[in-house]
């Protein structure tokens, strides 16, 4: 099977972007990234993020309506696709049988 | 709370640099991130934030996406180039007839303008084989008679040490040479007759000759010699030269010192075969040594060559030395000497001047034949064009249907320039192939020893730019004029061609003509300009005339044995000598007096020495008085002018001479008679006035009546065996007076045969333009033709319809280029004293050429056409 390749940032932002159904733009995914991790992450990076995954054809965009919050600029809203779905299932699918090798303690010390 | 804005300028930075596809979203979204950061961290820290994310998020080189998507051609891709090129040699292949004439065309142009380009490549290159090439100068001088200036390059002895040791500070080497002439050299029973000269042991430095064996200092002693290497393979063989005993003029003992590599026929010293030290020369010649040490400053007979200091200029040193002649030699003031001088880079072609000192050497031949290259090349390149637009018509539904599906502008316009271009690189290949063909035949046409310059990066950057340019300027056209075309007229089949739309071609083929019909009247009246020459009175007959040239002792003093021996044989009618041969003058001599001279009268004339028998063997033709006879023993001082001396001295009749007396260094000569102008020099200008003096020891030719009853060849031989018995230390060389006469037309022939063969071939390459669009021009009006055969038109009738356009434009070309040609060619006559008139019946006579040729080449196509069953060509649809 073909590597999948997705790093760590660009793995959270992609479960953060799945998580956040449709309201999923540059915006929110940062906050609900600052959020859930309670780290500082830069706006910046989120953005490149994004578009590189969607150059990777894991997610897709379509833009929003007119808004007025924002002086009347448009919002791009990103959604998973199914090979999105599928990496990050084959992700999920790794650690959990890396977990499940794992002896009983160390979940326990952990848990 | 109080409402903040982000930093302006941060805003209006990343509306400009962000990235065109995500701009829009990534100014909404910073905006609403700012707000955020201003309720978590506090304005001032947002403000940070908004600017380095807004930093950070610049993409100043993307581009639109969207853009690429569509702009993304394949114009230059492999695969499209590769299927222009087979759209194009499918097209070349469909029409084969075309295609040869267009390349054909291509090529005959672009051979004679390569041909012509290598021609002018070799007359600038000329010389440049010295590598002081820059430095060196040839002393000349200037003097002027009554208005007429006259420049020469022959020198007084004297000078060589004034410029050497007066201007040692301007002049790096002075050398002093005697002219180029024949000499024996003998080795061993080996003779031949070679040029060489002697010059000053400075030479072969000055010349930078490649030593082959010794060094350039082999010319220190006296009595050395140095060969070029023709020479020595001749003499020696396989032999070392080095150190070997030559004998030069049968006299002089020589010790060969070194050999040198033959200097280029490109090269103004290419006869110089051996060089023999000056010294050598003033010690074994009395005139020279007595000209030398008693300081002759009006004795002109020898060559100076110089190179200067680096930090000399020809200009400044030619100031400085201009009255030095004047200086030592006052008495010539009259003449106003002066001396310049002539740097080399100027000797091959700015040589002659006019009498007002105006250059009118063979840099103007230059100028001519390039632009005949430039206007055969033109003509060629008319060609492609006219065949390319007249095939327009054919290819419009192509271009239509590639409009259709989607071809832009620029493609199809690449297209046709990728088409044309193939068609010129065919041309290009052609043409070397033709260049290398005739480079033999051209070299010997334009007497050069040209090579094709293959390993030269020059010729071929200059040739292929010269491909580029023609393919594109002709393929420029039809380029841009097929592409116009609008793809819904051309499929509609509504589009037809405007009336004005043949317009261009019509004056592109006037042009053609016009230049053609120019050079054949070019053509025709320099080759009766040289018959008229050819055709002038010569005043003596020299049928059957021989000279040998007087290069012994043993035959300066044998006159009376040799003369009894030729005629003994019964091969030879009569032998004299003289000074010069009679194709030949070049003595001239002022200070004669006679009764009622004109006091201030500066006299001039040619003098010739001959013997007794010299009327007889040239057969000169008196007017008046007689020969010169031995049964007058006062004939020993007598003297016979020519018409043109009498007229020249202010006397009508020749009785008002014959018998007078005429002074001259202290001889009294009496007069005898008078002859009919002789022609020796320029058969283009006046006979000058000559006098005959009758002097054994002025000789340096023996003229030879052969008999006019026995073949050449075996009068020669019989001459030949009294020269080797009389003669033993010397090749029998001699030379016919028919042949000598022959080459005063050299330059003149040489240019006509160029002329004649540009001439045909622009002509050729012309009507095979015609001949293309006259085809083409048929076979558009088939279906028009086939109307008339039905409504009853007869052979006649259509041929006359279908040559009419073009008899027209050739007759308009004709009346263009008869004023032009008329103008150009009276001016080049009028550079020759003795000229032809150009006469009416020429232009008439090209007209109706130029007519017929065009008939001919029409009216094949014509026929054809005209006899096309009507049936079928109406039935085509």
């Amino acid at each position: 099977m073909k590597r999948t390749f997705l790093g760590e940032f660009e793995e959270i932002v992609l479960l953060t972007v799945a998580s956040l159904r449709e309201n999923a733009y540059a915006v929110t995914v940062t906050q609900e990234l600052e959020t859930k991790t309670g780290r500082q992450v830069g706006f910046s990076s989120v953005h490149t993020t994004l578009q590189r995954l969607e150059e990777k054809a894991y997610l897709t965009s379509v833009m929003g309506g007119a808004t007025a919050e924002r002086g009347g600029r448009r919002k791009r809203f990103f959604t998973v696709t199914a090979l999105g779905q599928k990496v990050l299932v084959e992700v999920k699918t790794v650690r959990d049988e890396l977990w499940s090798t794992l002896p009983s303690e160390f979940q326990l010390t952990n848990g | 709370m109080k409402k903040t804005t982000p930093p302006r300028w941060a805003t209006k930075l990343i509306a400009r640099f962000a990235h065109p596809d995500a701009s829009e979203e990534v100014q909404g979204d910073l905006l609403e991130m700012y707000e955020h950061w201003v309720c978590v961290v506090g304005p001032a820290r947002a403000r940070r934030l908004y600017v380095l994310n807004a930093f950070k998020l610049m993409r100043p080189f993307a581009k639109n996406t969207k853009s690429q998507q569509y702009s993304k051609t394949y114009s230059f891709s492999l695969v499209m180039i590769r299927n222009y090129f087979k759209i194009a040699l499918r097209n070349l292949n469909k029409n084969k007839g075309y295609s040869a004439i267009n390349i054909g065309g291509l090529a005959a142009g672009l051979a004679i303008a390569m041909l012509i380009g290598l021609w002018v490549h070799d007359e600038f290159s000329f010389d440049k084989y010295h590598q002081n090439y820059d430095r060196i100068a040839k002393v000349m001088q200037t003097v002027t008679v009554e208005g007429v200036q006259y420049h020469g390059e022959y020198m007084p002895a004297p000078l060589g040490n004034e410029l050497r040791t007066q201007y040692a500070d301007d002049f790096k080497y002075v050398v002093m040479s005697s002219f180029n002439d024949e000499h024996i050299l003998a080795y061993g029973d080996k003779k031949f007759t070679k040029t060489g000269n002697y010059i000053s042991p400075e030479a072969p430095h000055m010349l930078s000759l490649k030593m082959l064996q010794g060094t350039r200092a082999g010319l220190k002693e006296q009595n050395s010699i140095m060969l070029s290497e023709g020479v020595a393979q001749v003499l020696f063989g396989a032999e070392n030269p080095l150190g070997k005993i030559v004998k030069l003029d049968n006299a002089m003992n020589l010790k060969v010192t070194g050999v040198y590599e033959d200097l280029p026929y490109n090269t103004e010293f290419r006869d110089l075969t051996f060089i023999a030290p000056w010294d050598l020369y003033v010690a074994t010649q009395n005139w020279v040594k007595v000209a030398l040490e008693g300081e002759q400053w009006d004795n002109n007979s020898w060559q100076i060559l110089a190179q200067l200091n680096p930090n000399s200029t020809f200009e400044s040193v030619s100031r400085k030395i201009e009255g030095v002649k004047l200086k030592h030699a006052p008495h010539t003031a009259y003449l106003k000497p002066a001396l310049f001088l002539h740097p080399m880079e100027k000797w091959h072609l700015y040589s002659t001047w006019d009498i007002s000192g105006n250059v009118t050497a063979r840099i103007q031949y230059v100028w001519l034949f390039s632009i005949i290259g430039a206007f055969v090349l033109l003509l060629a390149s008319i060609n492609f064009m006219n065949l390319s637009t007249a095939r327009s018509e054919k290819r419009a539904k192509e271009v239509g249907i590639r409009k259709a599906i989607g071809s832009l502008r620029g493609q199809l316009i690449w297209q046709f320039l990728s088409e044309s271009l193939l068609v010129v690189a065919f041309a290009f290949v052609l043409s070397i192939w033709l260049v290398v063909l005739l480079l033999p035949a051209f070299n010997a046409l334009a007497d050069k020893q040209i090579s094709f310059l293959w390993t030269s990066p020059a010729f071929w950057l200059t040739g292929i730019a010269f491909c580029l340019i023609t393919g594109l300027i002709s393929g420029s056209y039809p380029a841009l004029y097929l592409s116009s075309f609008q793809p819904i007229k051309v499929l509609k089949g509504t589009f037809t061609l405007g009336r004005f739309s043949t317009m261009p071609r019509k004056v592109l083929v006037v042009l053609q003509f016009t230049v053609s019909v120019t050079l054949i009247i070019g053509t025709i009246i320099v080759y009766r300009q040289i018959q008229h020459a050819k055709n002038r009175p010569i005043g003596y007959d020299r049928s059957g005339l021989i000279n040998v040239e007087i290069n012994t002792p043993e035959l300066r003093t044998q006159y009376n044995v040799l003369r009894r021996s030729l005629l003994e044989t019964g091969a030879v009618v009569e032998m004299s000598t003289s000074s010069t041969p009679p194709t030949h003058t070049s003595f001239n001599n002022g200070g004669f007096e006679w009764e009622g001279k004109d006091p201030n009268f500066k006299d001039n004339f040619s003098t010739v020495a001959v013997t007794h028998d010299f009327g007889k063997t040239v057969g000169w033709q008196f007017v008046d008085g007689r020969d010169f006879s031995r049964s007058f023993s006062t004939d020993s001082t007598g003297m016979v002018m020519n018409e043109a001396a009498l007229k020249y001295m202010g006397f009508k009749k020749p009785s008002d001479m014959i018998g007078k007396y005429m002074k001259w260094n202290g001889v009294t000569f009496t007069v005898v008679g008078v002859i009919k102008d002789m022609l020796m020099d320029s058969p283009f200008k006046p006979v000058e006035p000559a006098l005959f003096m009758v002097n054994y020891g002025w000789a340096n030719v023996i003229n030879i009546k052969l008999s006019p009853v026995l073949p050449a060849r075996e009068s020669l031989d019989k001459v030949e065996a009294v020269f080797r018995k009389l003669n033993p230390g010397s090749p029998f060389d001699f030379r016919f007076a028919d042949d000598q006469f022959e080459k005063k037309f050299s330059t003149e022939e040489r240019i006509a045969k160029l002329a004649s063969v540009f001439a045909s071939l622009a002509v050729m390459i012309s009507c095979l333009g015609l001949f293309g669009l006259a085809s083409f021009t048929a076979e558009q009006r088939t279906k028009e033709i086939g109307v008339r055969k039905v409504l009853g038109a007869s052979l006649p009738n259509l041929l006359a319809l279908l040559s009419k356009d073009f008899m027209l434009l050739v007759t308009i070309s004709c009346f263009i280029s008869a004023p032009l040609a008329w103008y150009l060619l009276n001016r080049w006559l009028l550079s020759y004293e003795y000229h032809t008139e150009i006469s009416w019946w020429i232009f008439v006579l090209t007209t109706f050429g130029a007519l017929a040729i065009t008939l001919l080449t029409v009216s094949y196509q014509a026929i054809r056409a005209a006899l096309l069953d009507p049936v079928k060509s109406l039935k085509t649809e």
